[in-house]
């Protein structure tokens, strides 16, 4: 519990002021950090010095602060999230460092996921994926008790694993191809394992590839290192379930 | 049709799909050729080769075995330039989550180093076997039957340092390419889940050294014994 | 005198809901395409209001700060939500759930809004099975219930421990489904700046897109906000780094009254803060108190030991710890409401007996359910939670207690709503926790989830029609109206004037102050010299504020200074108004404790005969002081007891 105090660290972080302007790397030196503060709380040091220089502070994406809103979105030393496992950038802390360290912090990089400043970028290519068909048609009310839809317990805990995906894109920002797919398939994976989702299943499977290919994500090489950059640990395995899904759908066509 | 073999999924099935009959040739392909080890009159071999350049089955399928290896191919492309336009700016710092030489990461790499292998390996055999000739490609008669002296040809080449370098090499590259390939395609097709993800990678090792070892162990085999 | 009119149903309680359904009017389909509704804010409430209002045929338009719907901090709440099912055959019923909630909420809430809260929660959990929310599932492939704090029933249902999350999801797939099929029209990124009013009546809003900082200008027939509540005016809490109150305080401003701001809930069970750099505080869900046990050191030397980091509390034997729950409340034990588990734990520490080394934590221990269960079952229960833990501090909780602390989670207070959830502003309402309406002085756990996908599903969208059908006949809000045009520019003139100060201080340092402020005479313990001092500070400080702040960047890109800045100057005004209404609220109830009136055992006393009223704020412009409107709260179906967990 006895966290040190890093007195001096340096950080080089994409700056851009715009979705069109050239973008660059700066360094900074960030004094004074505890070991035992979080990452973005580092950054906020930063920005307060920043601002007090008359500088423009870092834009950064971050909301929650507890790993579950998904909006912080740092590339860090060549990991998403950084270098630490089943945690989001805000959940990174500073003992994962060390002394006079240079910390490198990229914005996700991805064609389907433009720049917006600095290290903010546009994730609205996800809505759009789960506005294709990630959801279950039904309105409010009218629906039957909720015991009367029986679910395995295993079926209802494999549908929560694939439902915890926090939308983040740490799986884009940090496959080679930038590639959805593990996204995706955590939605479709979802619903496939529901009674509730089965009915509209081919079509999800169908709408929600689409969707995704016509954004311009790259193609799955089942490298895995998506599941490995997962803050939530969601397994390729539901990537097999969405290519099942996927196929099944075509060819029933 | 025309829209599943462009969607990324469809793409890849395609890829799965050629690629494990690409590894089921190659099975029958490592199974023929290490007869070349068994028998050093190399009457084994040729015998061997001999059913397989006769027999209908085998003469339908080698067409078939020539348009999975141009779809294989063509498709790796297409893949590969989509996903070199979904990152158009790459990270400065790279990325240190998997180490550079997994084979899953140099996929096309692998693939377009095993092709150059190929063609030098199609130029060293089947071109002289089937088109051109060669002086080393005289007739023998095994068991009253009349056949090429493929044996010759290979035991020749294979005294070569070079050539042996080459040729494990490319055993090497093509257990690498398989190593990831022979799980990857049974993922894309959907046939992997939690239990089976570790099972069929443990496989695509396991086949990937013995493509890599068997091989390479034949153009040692020559090396060392000639 | 009171301009407050309920609009309470007659009839008996379990009446009043369905009787007020029959009377209230209903908009034909053909109408409801003619009517525009604005949804501001995308959490539970938000979320669902909008993708049932589109469901319904209106014409819904929805902002959110976020990037994404789904990442309002709903998704944060993780231990369950509560619905009056009787799945376990425990003696549950719409009428447990709904005194539970009264008690729990110490008699300041109404009656007639707890009743139909619990009356349609079970709805709300067959809505989001429907929808393919994985809710945690026994063998037999039936509901899975727990049990939360201040209750002794199990009437919660979870989705391990992100049921926030999950329930937000499927309102957000719900939403999704409605912006595809185009009765929802989506902004992301855009922030509610100003509500525009028309002839009396609520017609539009004024908002910023936060990436272009371009001003924008919204029409519709009604302005829906849920927009969460306002615990960041204490800087350091469980909320989002983005929560705010401006919606609310604008509507404020525009003559919606302010109910109850002084009822916070301080939740007992966050992890402690670890010094200045802190930026906020993490919640470890009330569940955990499920098997957790909660101690401190019998004896102030292993407390001072501990405080030094001489011994771990593993050093400590059985005999020597203090389970001080199951000590002073016997019946209740770890599960006594969060008021109360929160004012302990904040007695133990200021008495001495802290264990961390700042003094202000205790332990919440989980070697007696290893032991009793296994470890397994602990991890499936709470395996998210214990990582989580771990993450941030370093420490396992499977082999050490957790360090826990009281911090600002929820509030009960916010926009006064009548029964239909409609401010005082005429097509202005106010949904979740933006509204003050259902939990009275204090939150039980997991009624918040509840609470905001009742407004939303099932009270709402039927509750509006009551309004719309009036308005049939109005045409499409023009935003070129002369109301517009003066929000519009009220709101340029407010960026403007923070943008143009200057000053050397950046925002964060004048919101850590604020929140230290509001911490130290506003938080888990009040008295009247401390609250009459924080008002002058506040004042002070909000002097200091514009003379002194410094906003950099530009007004017309992306600016998170800006942002916060014109969120910390409402938070400045509120602040002062919560101070205002503790002072005012002379008794103890739930998260209230005034030191003026307690029991001889230090429990909050309550004074019903002076103060069973919802207070109502209503502005009356910058440095005047607001009046105080109260609404009486009348207890037909539960009788008046002084609350007692022992």
């Amino acid at each position: 519990m006895a966290d040190q105090i890093l007195n001096k660290i340096y950080v080089k972080v994409w700056r851009q002021n715009s979705p069109k302007a050239k973008g660059r790397f700066e360094t900074y030196t960030v004094e004074n950090v505890s070991q035992g503060s979080s990452f973005l709380e580092m950054i906020d040091i930063l920005n307060d010095k920043l601002i007090l220089d008359g500088k423009d502070p870092i834009a950064f994406d971050h909301d929650c602060r507890e790993g579950i809103c998904g909006m912080c979105s740092m590339y860090i030393n060549g990991h998403a999230h950084g270098p630490d496992t089943e945690v989001t950038t805000c959940q990174l802390h500073m003992r994962k460092f060390h002394e006079g360290q240079t910390i490198v912090i990229e914005p996700w990089r991805s064609a389907a996921f433009p720049v917006i400043k600095d290290l903010m970028v546009d994730r609205s290519a996800f809505e759009k994926i789960q506005q294709a068909g990630g959801y279950v048609s039904v309105n409010t009310g009218g629906v039957p008790d909720g015991n009367t839809i029986l679910i395995r317990q295993e079926d209802a805990e494999e549908a929560m694993d694939a439902a915890a995906c926090i939308g983040c894109g740490a799986c884009v920002a940090t496959c080679k191809n930038s590639s959805a797919m593990l996204f995706v398939a955590a939605k479709v994976s979802q619903f496939a394992k529901l009674p509730q989702g089965k009915i509209e299943a081919k079509k999800r499977a169908k709408a929600m590839v689409a969707k995704m290919d016509e954004l311009g994500f790259g193609n799955c090489t089942n490298t895995g290192a998506c599941e490995m950059a997962c803050p939530k640990s969601i397994s390729i395995a539901h990537i097999a379930r969405l290519n099942r899904e996927y196929l099944t759908a075509r060819f029933s066509d | 049709m025309s829209s599943f073999l462009s969607a990324s999924i469809g793409r890849k099935f395609l890829m799965s799909l050629t690629g494990l009959f690409l590894v089921s040739f190659l099975c029958i392909h490592l199974t023929l050729n290490l007869f070349l080890t068994f028998d050093d009159s190399g009457d084994l071999f040729n015998q061997a080769a001999h059913f397989m350049a006769t027999n209908p089955f085998i003469r339908v399928m080698e067409p078939l075995l020539a348009l999975g290896f141009v779809i294989h191919i063509i498709w790796s492309g297409l893949i590969t330039l989509d996903n070199m336009r979904a990152r158009p700016q790459k990270y400065a710092y790279g990325d240190s989550l998997l180490s550079w030489w997994a084979p899953s990461k140099n996929m096309f790499i692998l693939g377009a180093l095993v092709l150059t292998f190929l063609v030098i390996h199609i130029m060293n055999f089947w071109v002289k076997m089937k088109l051109t000739g060669d002086p080393l490609l005289t007739n023998v008669t095994v068991g009253g039957v009349e056949m090429h002296n493929a044996y010759a040809l290979v035991s020749a080449l294979f005294r070569n340092p070079l050539y042996d370098l080459i040729y494990v090499l490319g055993g090497i590259l093509v257990g690498l390419h398989i190593s990831h390939g022979f799980w990857s395609a049974f993922q894309t097709i959907g046939l992997s889940n939690q239990i089976w993800i570790s099972r069929l990678k443990t496989v695509a090792v396991t086949i990937g050294v013995v493509f890599g070892v068997g091989f390479s162990y034949i153009p040692l085999y020559f090396l060392i014994k000639f | 005198m009171s301009q407050l009119n309920s609009k309470i149903p007659a009839g008996s309680i379990a009446e009043k809901w369905s009787n007020h359904k029959a009377k209230i009017k209903v908009v034909s389909p053909a109408n409801k395409r003619k009517l525009d509704v604005i949804v501001v804010g995308t959490g539970l409430a938000g979320a669902s209001a909008a993708a049932s209002l589109g469901e319904l045929g209106y014409n819904v338009t929805a902002f959110c700060y976020q990037d994404s719907p789904r990442r309002a901090h709903s998704i944060a709440a993780q231990g369950g939500i509560n619905a009056a099912k009787n799945y376990q055959n425990d003696n549950d019923s719409v009428y447990r759930l709904f005194y539970d909630t009264i008690k729990g909420g110490d008699y300041r809430a109404r009656e007639a809004n707890v009743h139909r809260l619990a009356e349609v929660s079970p709805n709300i959990i067959d809505q989001c099975v429907a929808q393919g929310v994985p809710f945690a599932r026994e063998y037999g492939g039936l509901l899975s219930n727990r049990s939360f704090g201040g209750v002794l029933v199990s009437r919660t249902f979870y989705a391990r421990g992100q049921t926030g999350q999950q329930l937000l999801l499927g309102a957000y797939s719900a939403l999704n489904r409605q912006i595809h099929e185009g009765t929802v029209k989506m902004y992301t990124r855009h922030e509610m700046m100003d509500v525009v009013i028309v002839d009396g009546k609520a017609r539009g809003v004024i908002v910023r897109d936060m990436v272009t900082g371009e001003i924008k200008r919204f029409g519709a027939h009604a302005v829906v906000l849920a927009t969460g509540g306002y615990g960041n005016v204490f800087f350091l809490s469980t909320n989002a780094m983005g929560c705010n109150a401006s919606a609310s305080w604008v509507a404020y401003k525009k003559g919606a009254f302010f109910a109850n701001p002084c009822f916070v809930q301080i939740h007992p069970t966050c992890i402690p803060v670890h010094g200045s750099q802190q930026s906020k505080l993490t919640l470890m869900s009330e569940s955990l108190r499920n098997d957790g046990r909660v101690w401190v050191p019998k004896k102030k030397e292993d407390a001072v030991k501990l405080q030094k980091g001489e011994i771990g509390p593993n050093d400590i034997a059985d005999e020597d710890r203090d389970f001080y729950l199951e000590r002073r409340y016997p019946s209740y034990g770890n599960l006594v409401p969060r008021d109360v588990a929160s004012r302990a734990a904040k007695e133990r520490c200021d008495a001495g007996f802290g264990v961390n080394r700042e003094g202000m934590a205790v332990f919440l221990d989980f070697k007696y359910a290893i032991q009793r269960l296994g470890r397994d079952t602990i991890a499936k229960r709470y395996g998210n939670l214990f990582q989580m833990y771990e993450k941030i501090t370093d420490t396992d909780p499977y082999k050490e207690p957790m360090q826990i602390y009281p911090a600002i989670h929820y509030t009960m207070g916010g926009t006064w709503v009548d029964y239909n959830l409609m401010t005082t502003v005429p097509g202005l309402y106010s949904l979740g926790e933006a509204n003050f309406s259902d939990h009275g002085a204090n939150r039980l756990g997991a009624s918040a989830l509840m609470q905001g996908l009742a407004d939303g599903y099932f009270v709402l969208p039927y509750t509006i029609g009551d309004y719309l059908g009036n308005e049939i006949m109005t045409p499409r809000i023009q935003t070129t109206l002369p109301e517009f045009e003066e929000a519009e520019k009220g709101v340029v003139a407010k960026l403007e004037k923070l943008f143009n100060i200057k000053g050397k201080t950046p925002v964060d340092h004048f919101h850590k102050r604020l929140g230290t402020i509001m911490w130290d005479h506003v938080g888990m313990s009040r008295n009247e010299a401390g609250l009459k001092q924080a008002i002058e500070e506040i004042r002070q400080l909000r002097e200091q504020f514009y003379s002194d702040l410094l906003v950099p960047g530009e007004l017309k890109n992306v600016n998170p200074e800006l942002e916060k800045a014109s969120r910390v100057a409402d938070f400045l005004e509120l602040g002062e108004l919560l101070a205002r209404d503790a002072l005012n609220r002379k008794e103890s109830c739930g998260g209230h404790f005034r030191e003026e009136s307690a029991t001889e055992e230090g429990e909050a006393k309550r004074d019903d005969e002076n103060f069973a009223y919802v207070s109502a704020w209503e502005y009356k412009g910058i440095n005047e002081e607001p009046v105080l409107h109260k609404e009486e709260l009348v207890f037909e179906t539960i009788a008046l007891t002084q609350r007692s967990y022992k």
